[in-house]
C-alpha cells in the first residue's frame, strides 16, 4: 500500500507538491512530508523556502559564466534540469550550505570530482565549524581608536583588543578562542554575533576602552565616533614632505606636515635642503629624530592627522628671531589634506592665519587626491588542522602536508585563502571576496564557514580520500538545491593552474 | 527512480553509517571479523525498503492508539504499537517508538546473521543494544544537543536486562509536550525505551506556565502526529522551585513506569537539574572529557543524536 492510497491523507494525488495555504510536500523520501514555510521536513534536510523546496541552505555553485547577481535555482528533482550548470569545470561547487558531518565521522558532505584540461579534480566541499576562528580588522585611519592592547567591546563584551598601529591603519584583532569559549557565555555570544556580522560584511559599532566608538563594516570607510573617515593618509608626515616638496617650492617658504607618527618640515627635511630651502627659523614641539622629521609632537587623537590638536599652532614654539624674519609664509598640512592652515609671520614673528592662496590650493588638493579612500577590511581567520580534515581523507595529516607542499588549494566560498606556515591548516580570507552570507554559526558558540579543498583526484587518492564518495559534477545536476553565483571579480578561478592563482597564499 | 538507502564506512573503518530519508543510523558491531561482516550485510539489507513499508502504514501510526485502532502489518510498526499500547488511554501515536524500533528491527536482523560479543544500532540517539554474556557498554548522556556536554553516564551491562537507550526532549528533532531538555531512559527494547522516554518528557510540565511557549503542533508540521497540541517552542527562565516542580511531575510518572516494569531506570534533564530513578546514572565528572572536546562534541549533531556511546563523543578531535 503506498501512502497516496492511505485512507485519511487529506489531500488528493493530483494537488501533491503544492496544496493550498503555501504548505508543500516533499517526496525526497517515501514519508512524503508536508511541509510549512520556513520549516523542515522530518529529516530536517529539505525546507520549505517561500513555497519551494529546498535543501536547507541551498548549496551554493559558483558559475564562471554567470554574471553578478545570477538567481536561485530552485531544487528540481526528475530530470526537468538540464544540466547545463554543472557541465564543466566553468562550475566551482562551494561549501556554503553544504553542511557539514560534524564531527565529522562521516566523508564531507560533497566530495565532487571535474575534469579540468584532462586531470580529474576533485573539490571536497564541507562546512566547517570553527571555534578557532577570529577577524583581524584593518581600519585606514591615522585617528587615534584606542592605546595599543586596549579592549574592543561589542554589546558592552570583551570581544578582542587593539593591536600594532600599521601604515595608515589602526588594527584590531577580534574573537579567538579565548574569547568564544573561555569567557562567559554572554562574552562569548556577542563574539560569536559581532564575528559573523563582520564575516558576512555587516556593519558592527565597537567601542574601545580609553579609546573610540567606531562602526566597522567590511569594504566601507570607518565611522569614527560618528564621523566617517573619507581618506586614508598619502604617507606620513615625512613622506609627505619628500612627495610634493619639489610643487611648493617657491610658492611658500615652510611647510609642516602634521602627523601624529612623523611630522615631517620642508626647511629642515632632506628633500627642502635639495631644493635649497632657506632655513626658516621653525622650533617644532616633540622628539627629533632625524633632520626634518619629529616624533610625537602632540598626543594620539582624533584631531590634525591623528593627533589630538585642534589648532597646528600648539605645536611649534617661537620662531628663532635670528633666522625668522616678518612676511615668511607658513603652510601646515595634515597628511590627508583633510586639515590645513596658513600663515604669515608678523612683525613680532608670531604666524598670523590668511586665506589659502591660489598657488597652494592646487597641493593641498593633490594630497587629497593621491590619498586612497579609507576603508574597513576584514580577514576571517579560522583554524581547519582539526577533525575537519577527517571528512576529506582518512589520514587527516597527509592532508595538511598536501596543503603545505601547494598540492591542495584551499578555498573558502570560492574565494583564495592565505595558509599560515607552520603547523595546521590555519587560514585567513578577505570576507569580500566570498559569497554574500556564506558565514554562519552554531551555539557553541562558533563560526560555521566554508572550506573547499581542490586536489588532482590522483592526488587526493594518495592522500586517503574518500573515493567512493566522489561524485562527478554533472551528478549534482537536478539533486540538490544550488544557487549559482558568479565567481567575484579577481578572484582566481580555483581550477586555475597553480601559478596562476597562487597570488593570495 | 529506485531509492536505496546510502551505505558507507565511517572512516575509522569500524562503524558503518546506513542513511534513508529521516533514518539516520550508526551501527557497530564487535565479534569475530566474518561475524561483524555477515552482520554489516544483514543490516544495510534489513533498511532497504523498511521506510516503505512504514510510510505504507504511516496513517495508521500516526493514530493515537486506543480499544479499538487496529494492530498494524508491518513487523516494525508492530514492535511500535506493541511499544505505545500500555500508554492507551493516554494520548500516544505509535510514532513515539518509531526511531528506537527501527533501531531495535536493524540489530535483530543483524544478531540473526551473525553471532556477536557487542553490537549497537543508533538512530539519532534512540539506541538498540546487544550484549553477550560479560559484555558492558558506557553510555554518555547530553541534554542539549545544541548546546553540548555531558551530564550523565550510563554503564549497561549484560545482567541488566537493557537493550534499549533512549533520549526524548524538546531539543530533538521530534516535538514535546512537555518542557525537558532531555530525558535519557534504559528499557528492555529500543522501541520501548523511546516510547517511555518521550511520554516522560511530556510529563515534565509546567503546565499554564507563563514563560513556556506552545504552539499547535499543526501550525509547525500539517502532518505531526500530535494534530493541534500544544508543543513546546520555547522555554523562559524559571526559578529553581519550578524546575523541581517539573521534574518532579516527571520523576514520579516515570517512577509507576517503573513500578509497571516498563523502564528500568530514566534520567531527567531540565534548565541544568537532573532528577533520575533507578541506580545507575553516574556523574558527567568521573569522565576524562577536557573542557575543550565537550564543548565541540555534539555541535551541529542532527537533533536526535543526544546520548551516543561515549566513544564516539570522545573520540571527537576539536576542528
Amino acid at each position: 500500500m503506498s501512502t497516496r492510497d492511505a485512507p485519511t491523507i487529506d489531500v488528493p494525488a493530483s494537488l501533491a507538491g503544492k496544496p493550498a495555504d503555501d504548505k508543500i510536500r516533499c517526496d525526497a523520501c517515501p514519508v512524503m512530508c508536508f511541509i510549512k514555510p520556513g520549516m523542515t521536513g522530518a529529516c530536517d534536510r529539505y525546507a520549505n523556502d517561500s513555497g519551494t523546496l529546498v535543501r536547507v541552505d541551498p548549496h551554493v555553485v559558483l558559475d564562471r559564466t554567470l554574471s553578478q547577481g545570477g538567481a536561485v535555482v530552485p531544487l528540481n528533482r526528475g530530470g526537468g534540469w538540464d544540466g547545463t550548470l554543472v557541465a564543466g569545470p566553468h562550475t566551482f561547487v562551494t561549501a556554503i550550505g553544504a553542511g557539514t558531518t560534524y564531527p565529522d565521522y562521516k566523508p564531507a558532505p560533497f566530495i565532487v570530482a571535474s575534469e579540468v584540461d584532462g586531470v580529474d579534480m576533485v573539490t571536497v566541499v564541507t562546512e566547517g565549524i570553527f571555534s578557532y576562528c577570529g577577524v583581524k580588522v584593518k581600519i585606514d585611519t591615522d585617528r587615534h581608536v584606542g592605546p595599543e592592547r586596549s579592549i574592543v567591546r561589542a554589546q558592552g563584551e570583551a570581544i578582542g583588543h587593539v593591536t600594532t598601529g600599521e601604515y595608515g591603519s589602526q588594527m584590531l584583532s577580534l574573537g579567538g578562542v579565548h574569547h568564544l569559549t573561555g569567557g562567559s557565555k554572554k562574552e562569548g555570544r556577542a563574539t560569536c554575533d559581532a564575528l559573523l556580522e563582520l564575516s558576512n560584511g555587516k556593519p558592527v559599532e565597537l567601542t574601545i576602552d580609553d579609546g573610540v566608538s567606531i562602526v566597522v563594516e567590511a569594504g566601507r570607510p570607518p565611522v569614527v565616533n560618528g564621523v566617517a573617515e573619507a581618506r586614508m593618509r598619502v604617507g606620513c608626515g615625512s613622506a609627505t614632505i619628500g612627495m610634493f616638496a619639489k610643487q611648493w617650492h617657491g610658492k611658500v617658504d615652510e611647510v609642516v606636515v602634521v602627523d601624529d607618527h612623523i611630522t615631517g618640515v620642508l626647511s629642515e627635511h632632506q628633500a627642502g635642503k635639495l631644493l635649497g630651502i632657506a632655513d626658516t627659523g621653525i622650533k617644532l614641539k616633540g622628539r627629533r629624530s632625524t633632520p626634518g622629521r619629529y616624533f610625537q609632537v602632540a598626543e594620539p587623537g582624533t584631531g590634525w592627522g591623528g593627533t589630538n590638536i585642534s589648532d597646528p599652532l600648539s605645536i611649534l614654539g617661537p620662531f628663532d628671531p635670528k633666522v625668522a624674519r616678518p612676511g615668511l609664509t607658513l603652510l601646515m598640512v595634515s597628511t590627508t589634506g583633510e586639515h590645513h592652515g596658513y600663515y604669515v609671520l608678523d612683525e613680532d614673528l608670531r604666524p598670523v592665519e590668511r586665506e589659502l592662496p591660489p598657488s597652494l590650493v592646487e597641493s593641498v588638493a593633490r594630497i587629497e587626491e593621491n590619498c586612497e579612500p579609507a576603508l574597513c577590511t576584514v580577514l576571517f581567520m579560522g583554524g581547519a588542522g582539526g577533525s575537519l580534515r577527517s571528512g576529506v581523507t582518512e589520514n587527516p595529516v597527509r592532508l595538511t602536508r598536501s596543503v603545505k607542499d601547494a598540492l591542495t588549494y584551499v578555498t573558502c566560498g570560492g574565494a583564495p585563502v592565505y595558509v599560515w606556515p607552520g603547523g595546521g591548516i590555519t587560514f585567513m580570507v578577505d570576507v569580500t571576496r566570498v559569497p554574500d552570507n556564506a558565514f554562519g554559526y552554531v551555539p557553541t558558540p562558533a563560526l560555521v564557514a566554508p572550506i573547499e579543498f581542490t586536489l588532482k583526484l590522483s592526488d587526493y587518492a594518495a592522500l586517503g580520500g574518500h573515493m567512493d564518495h566522489v561524485r562527478p559534477l554533472a551528478a549534482l545536476s537536478g539533486e540538490e538545491a544550488r544557487r549559482p553565483v558568479a565567481p567575484r571579480l579577481g578572484n582566481p578561478w580555483p581550477f586555475a593552474p597553480h601559478a596562476a592563482k597562487r597570488s593570495h597564499g | 527512480m529506485a531509492r536505496v538507502p546510502q551505505v558507507a564506512f565511517l572512516p575509522d573503518g569500524r562503524r558503518l553509517h546506513l542513511q534513508d530519508g529521516p533514518i539516520d543510523l550508526v551501527v557497530e558491531a564487535v565479534g569475530d571479523s566474518d561475524a561483524v561482516a555477515a552482520a554489516y550485510v544483514a543490516a544495510a539489507r534489513r533498511l532497504a525498503g523498511l521506510l516503505d513499508a512504514l510510510c505504507g502504514e504511516l496513517s495508521l501510526l500516526r493514530t493515537p492508539v486506543g480499544p479499538s485502532t487496529p494492530v498494524p502489518v508491518g513487523a516494525v510498526a508492530r514492535r511500535m504499537h506493541a511499544a505505545v499500547v500500555p500508554y492507551a488511554p493516554a494520548f500516544v501515536t505509535p510514532m513515539a517508538a518509531v526511531a528506537g524500533a527501527v533501531a531495535e528491527a536493524v540489530l535483530a536482523a543483524m544478531l540473526e546473521a551473525a553471532p556477536l560479543a557487542r553490537a549497537y544500532v543508533n538512530n539519532g540517539g534512540d539506541i538498540a543494544l546487544h550484549l553477550a554474556p560479560g559484555e558492558r557498554f558506557s553510555i554518555g548522556l547530553v541534554d542539549r544537543p545544541d548546546r553540548p556536554g555531558l551530564f550523565g553516564t550510563a554503564t549497561v551491562t549484560a545482567a541488566d536486562g537493557v537493550a534499549g537507550v533512549a533520549t526524548s526532549g524538546r531539543h530533538g528533532r521530534s516535538f514535546s509536550l512537555g518542557i525537558a531538555d532531555a530525558v535519557t531512559v534504559l528499557a528492555a527494547t529500543a522501541a520501548a525505551a523511546d516510547a517511555a522516554a518521550t511520554m516522560i518528557a511530556n510529563a515534565v510540565d509546567l503546565p499554564g506556565h507563563p514563560a513556556v511557549v506552545r504552539v499547535p503542533a499543526s501550525a509547525l508540521s500539517p502532518d505531526s502526529d500530535l494534530g493541534d497540541r500544544l508543543v513546546t517552542r520555547a522555554v523562559g527562565p524559571l526559578a529553581p522551585a519550578e524546575v523541581a516542580a517539573a521534574l518532579a511531575a516527571g520523576a514520579a510518572f516515570a517512577e509507576a513506569l517503573a513500578g509497571r516494569g516498563l523502564i528500568a531506570a530514566a534520567a531527567l534533564h531540565l534548565a541544568g537539574e537532573t532528577a533520575s530513578i533507578g541506580r545507575r546514572f553516574g556523574a558527567a565528572d568521573s569522565l576524562p572529557v577536557p573542557p575543550a572536546r565537550r564543548d565541540a562534541s555534539a555541535a551541529r549533531l542532527p537533533a536526535r543524536h543526544a546520548a551516543d556511546p561515549i566513544e564516539t563523543t570522545r573520540g571527537t578531535v576539536h576542528a
